[in-house]
Order: C-alpha cells, then structure tokens, then sequence
C-alpha cells in the first residue's frame, strides 16, 4: 500500500489532516486514497449533532468527548460552519468551546466550511468520516451547521442523529417541527440551567407522542446542562441504548446502506458538475448557452438538453 | 480542483485583548479565506496540533500584552521541531519596532501593528503563503 494511505490507517495526525484537506478540494490523489482506506473503514460510530445556532452542539461535543475518553475510546469530531456565498469564505469557530481537547492524541478535530452544500453538511464530510474510521476513531461526532429547518441531512450520516433544544423557545418548536423535528433519535434540551424547562420537555412529548412512527422506540427527550457537566452521562447512555436498538432491529444496516447511498451520489454529483462545468470539456458550450437563453434563442429546457444529450452520447 | 487557503488565527498566553485578532479573522473570512478561531488562552502545543489538524496554510498570533518575544519563537521552534515547514507564520498586536526584526530572524514571516489596514494582510497572505 502507498505511504499516505498506510500513515492515514495507522493514525498519523498529519496524514489525516493533509488527506482531509485533498478530498476537500476534490483532487484526484484523494480518490485513489480513498479507494485504499475504504476496506478499512465501518468500525467507528457516527454520531450527529444538530440544533440551532448557540443551543450548545459544541459544548455537548466537548463534555461528551471527555466522557468517551475517559471510556477509552477515541475520538474524532467534524465541526461544520457556513461557508459565506458572497466570498467563499468562513469563520470556522467551534473549536472555541474545545481548546482542551487539542493536545490529546486521542482525539483528532477538523473545522469545515460548507463550502456551497446546503442540508448543514459540507460535500466532503463523507469523505472525513471515511477518513477518521480508518484512522482508529471509535466515534465520530459531526457537528451541523444548524440554522434553520432545512439542515437535515445529518441522518444521512449519522447513525444517532441528536436534535439541541433550549428553554423558551415556546411556539418556535411548533415552528421548526416541519424539518428538524423529524429526524431526531435523542432529543437534548439543553441550558436546563434556565426557566422553561419543563415547558420545553412537555411541549416536546406531546410532539413525539403525535408523531412517533416506530412504536417500539419512543425517542427519548434529555435535559442537560452543558456547561456544568450534568447530564452528559445519561446522554452517553442513551446514545448506547439506541445502537442497540438499530443493532437489534436490523435498522444499522440500513443507516449504513443510506450513507453509502448519500455518498455515492455525492460523488457522482460532484463529477458530474466538474465535468460539465470544465475548461476542457463542456464550459465554453454552457457559456455560449446562456448567451443564447438570455437572447431569448433558446430556452433553458432545450438547453439542458442539449448538453445532456452530448454527454450521453 | 477548490483550494482556499486556511488559516488559524490564535492568541497564545494569558492576554485578553480580542477584539483585533476577531477583526482579522473577520476580514480574512470576507477575503475568501477559510479561518479557525481558537478563542483565548493557547498554548504553543495547542496552537501547533490545532495546526496539523486543521492542516492551515497561515498561523496568525495576536498578542497586546507584550510577551511576543516568548510566546511567538516559543510557536515557530515547536513548528521547527515539528517540522513544519510549509506554514506560515504572522503575527500581529502592541509589538516594538526593534523586535519586529527578531521576530522575522525567528520565523514570524510578517508583523503588523495597530492601525494596520487588513486588506494588506491579505495581500501578504497571498504573495507568501507556501504552495
Ligand atoms: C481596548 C483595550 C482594552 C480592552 C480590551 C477589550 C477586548 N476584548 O479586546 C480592555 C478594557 C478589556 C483592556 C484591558 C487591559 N488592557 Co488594554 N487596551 C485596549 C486598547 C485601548 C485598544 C486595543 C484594541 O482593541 N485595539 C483595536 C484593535 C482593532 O487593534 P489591534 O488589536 O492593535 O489590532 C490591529 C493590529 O495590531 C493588527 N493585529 C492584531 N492582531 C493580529 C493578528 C494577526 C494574525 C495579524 C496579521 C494582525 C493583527 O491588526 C489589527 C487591525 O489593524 C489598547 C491601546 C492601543 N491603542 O492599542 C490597550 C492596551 C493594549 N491595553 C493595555 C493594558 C496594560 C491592559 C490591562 C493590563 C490594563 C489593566 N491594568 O487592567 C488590561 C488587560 C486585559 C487582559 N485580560 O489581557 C496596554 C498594553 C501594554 C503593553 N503591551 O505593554 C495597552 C497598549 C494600553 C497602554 N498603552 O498601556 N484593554
Ligand atoms: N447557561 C448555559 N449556557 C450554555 C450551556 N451550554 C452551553 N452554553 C453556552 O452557550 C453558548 C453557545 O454554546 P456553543 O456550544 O458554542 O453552541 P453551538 O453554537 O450550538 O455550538 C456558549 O456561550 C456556551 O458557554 C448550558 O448548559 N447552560
Ligand atoms: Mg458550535
């Protein structure tokens, strides 16, 4: 096997940051590096974390990762932050709330950009986790960029996907149910230091108890103070009793099979676009195309068409 | 092929003056850059395993409390040991003209003081970064 690849299995910080980095920019040295790791990969579990913006998610990383340590286990943890559409850009600051974690060997933590992907992930995630399982991690933390409801595509990731809430929120979980609501397997209020607590906890199980589809789970709804520690065990705790519960009820494979899906297509996706959209290959043909739309000689429909059509050819 | 280049921008030891090293970030962010904020208090291990981690191009240091004689060559020699020798190193804060030119001896690439003006730090980031 090539040097990098090997140094990437056996866990060498510098080889996993640096192939990080390939994939992000989608060469070609990370493909065939990626084709080499992947036989190794399958062994970590990947937990999601998601909820808006300053409900806690990287605090909760933070708390959570120590507990996994002290475990034992190690760790790998993605933290995504929007990427700005006007400059390319982006302030990548959740690390902040984990500057404890940075001089321990056994945890390894990667700061990403959307970099132009909506759903709260960014394309190469598929790729770091890859990456991180085949480096040794046992589990892997990826933190969404979570502003909205649409930012939903953690589940395709993650094997326990956990939704943060906080008190006082009141009518926006009615608000935001259409999207994020719908994909939690834990439910976390967190900040469980401030008034409203139990407002958040029982508005929140009037919503599982209309909504719950698989009857023999009801997904559970946690209160957790981040910043003091408490309740991070518990948290723990349940994330284990749903592993088990998707171990027992075939439902891992399944996730597994999703994630493979959302990568592929990912992959494919991106190939796809670089290839139409390339100096070499169709640019010059989409420029003159939109030319054309925008003299209203041909229509956008007709358009696609056409470089489909050579494509396919 | 996207390259952007990525650049950690750190403030090593006790000092609690933010507000430039945010600024900078900011600015780089609005360049197109891809920028780690760290927050306060780091040591030149955190700083430099945040590095290899994040596999940045540039590190910038932020520092208005006067230690930078310590704490900047205490970064570039741990690189050094490290070897890390494709990342550049800049730095910015309350720094004395005559130690401007050991710092450069010691690593720190480019020194910028108060009133800079943070399209020039771009343009230094973009003629010097490594590859
Ligand atoms: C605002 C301020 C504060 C605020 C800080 C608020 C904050 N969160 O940042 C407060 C009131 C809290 C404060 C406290 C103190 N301060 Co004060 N403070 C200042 C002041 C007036 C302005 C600093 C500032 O924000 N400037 C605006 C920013 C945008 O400019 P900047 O930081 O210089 O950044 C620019 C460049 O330096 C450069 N740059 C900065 N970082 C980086 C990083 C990179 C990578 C790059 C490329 C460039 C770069 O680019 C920026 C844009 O141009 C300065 C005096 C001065 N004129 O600088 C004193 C000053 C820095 N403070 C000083 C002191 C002594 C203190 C205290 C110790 C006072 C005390 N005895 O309690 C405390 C210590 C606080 C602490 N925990 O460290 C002294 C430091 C003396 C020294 N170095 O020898 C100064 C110089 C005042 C003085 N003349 O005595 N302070
Ligand atoms: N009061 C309170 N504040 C918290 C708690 N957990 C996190 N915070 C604070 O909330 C802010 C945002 O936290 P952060 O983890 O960055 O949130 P994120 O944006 O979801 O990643 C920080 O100032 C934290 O210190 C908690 O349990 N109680
Ligand atoms: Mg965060």
């Amino acid at each position: 096997m090539n040097e990098f690849a090997a140094k990437v299995l056996e866990g060498d910080p510098r080889s996993i940051a640096k192939l990080i980095t390939q994939a992000e920019n989608t060469s070609p040295l990370a493909a065939s590096q990626m084709k080499k790791i992947h036989p190794y990969t399958g062994k970590a579990y990947v937990i999601g974390i998601t909820g808006v913006m300053g409900s806690g998610k990287s605090t909760l990383i933070y708390e959570m990762t120590k507990e996994y340590r002290r475990q034992g286990l190690k760790v790998g943890i993605i933290a995504i932050d929007p990427t700005s559409p006007f400059s390319g850009g982006a302030l990548l600051g959740d690390r902040i709330r984990m500057t404890e974690l940075a001089t321990d060997n056994g945890v390894f933590i990667r700061s990403m950009g959307t970099r132009g992907m909506l759903g709260g992930l960014a394309s190469a995630v598929y790729d770091v986790v890859e990456i991180l399982d085949a480096s040794g991690k046992d589990i892997i933390l990826v933190e969404t960029v979570g502003v909205g409801q649409a930012e939903v595509d953690i589940i395709k990731i993650a094997d326990t996907t956990l939704v943060v809430l906080i008190p006082g929120l009141g009518d926006s979980i009615q608000t935001i149910k259409a999207g994020i609501m719908e994909i939690a397997d834990i439910y976390i209020v967190n900040k469980a230091d401030r008034s409203g607590v139990e407002q958040a906890v029982a508005e929140l199980e009037s919503l599982i108890d209309i909504t719950c589809i698989d009857k023999d789970r009801k997904t559970p709804v946690l209160t957790t103070i981040a910043k003091q520690k408490k309740g991070i065990i518990e948290l723990v705790k349940e994330i284990e009793n749903h592993k088990n519960y998707l171990k027992k009820t075939k439902m891992f494979e399944l996730k597994r099979r999703k994630r493979y899906e959302a990568e592929l297509v990912e992959i494919i996706r991106k190939r796809l676009m670089n290839f139409i959209f390339d100096e070499s290959t169709f640019k010059g043909k989409v420029e003159s195309l939109i030319d054309k739309i925008s003299k209203k000689e041909v229509d956008p429909y007709s358009a696609a068409e056409e470089i489909l059509g050579k494509i396919l050819k | 092929m996207d390259q952007k280049i990525r650049v950690l921008v750190a403030k090593p030891g006790l000092d609690g003056h933010d507000r430039g090293a945010k600024i900078v970030a900011r600015a780089l962010r609005d360049a197109g850059m891809e920028v780690v904020y760290t927050g306060l208090h780091q040591t030149a291990e955190m700083i430099v395993e945040t590095a290899i981690q994040e596999d940045v191009n540039v590190i910038g240091l932020s520092l208005l409390s006067g230690a930078h004689m310590t704490l900047f060559i205490d970064v570039t020699k741990l690189l050094k040991e490290k070897g890390l020798d494709d990342v550049l190193v800049i730095g910015g804060g309350i720094i004395p003209e005559e130690d401007v030119s050991k710092l450069k001896k010691a690593g720190v690439s480019g020194v910028f003081g108060p009133g800079t003006h943070c399209d020039d730090i771009v343009e230094f980031i973009r003629k010097n970064v490594k590859k």
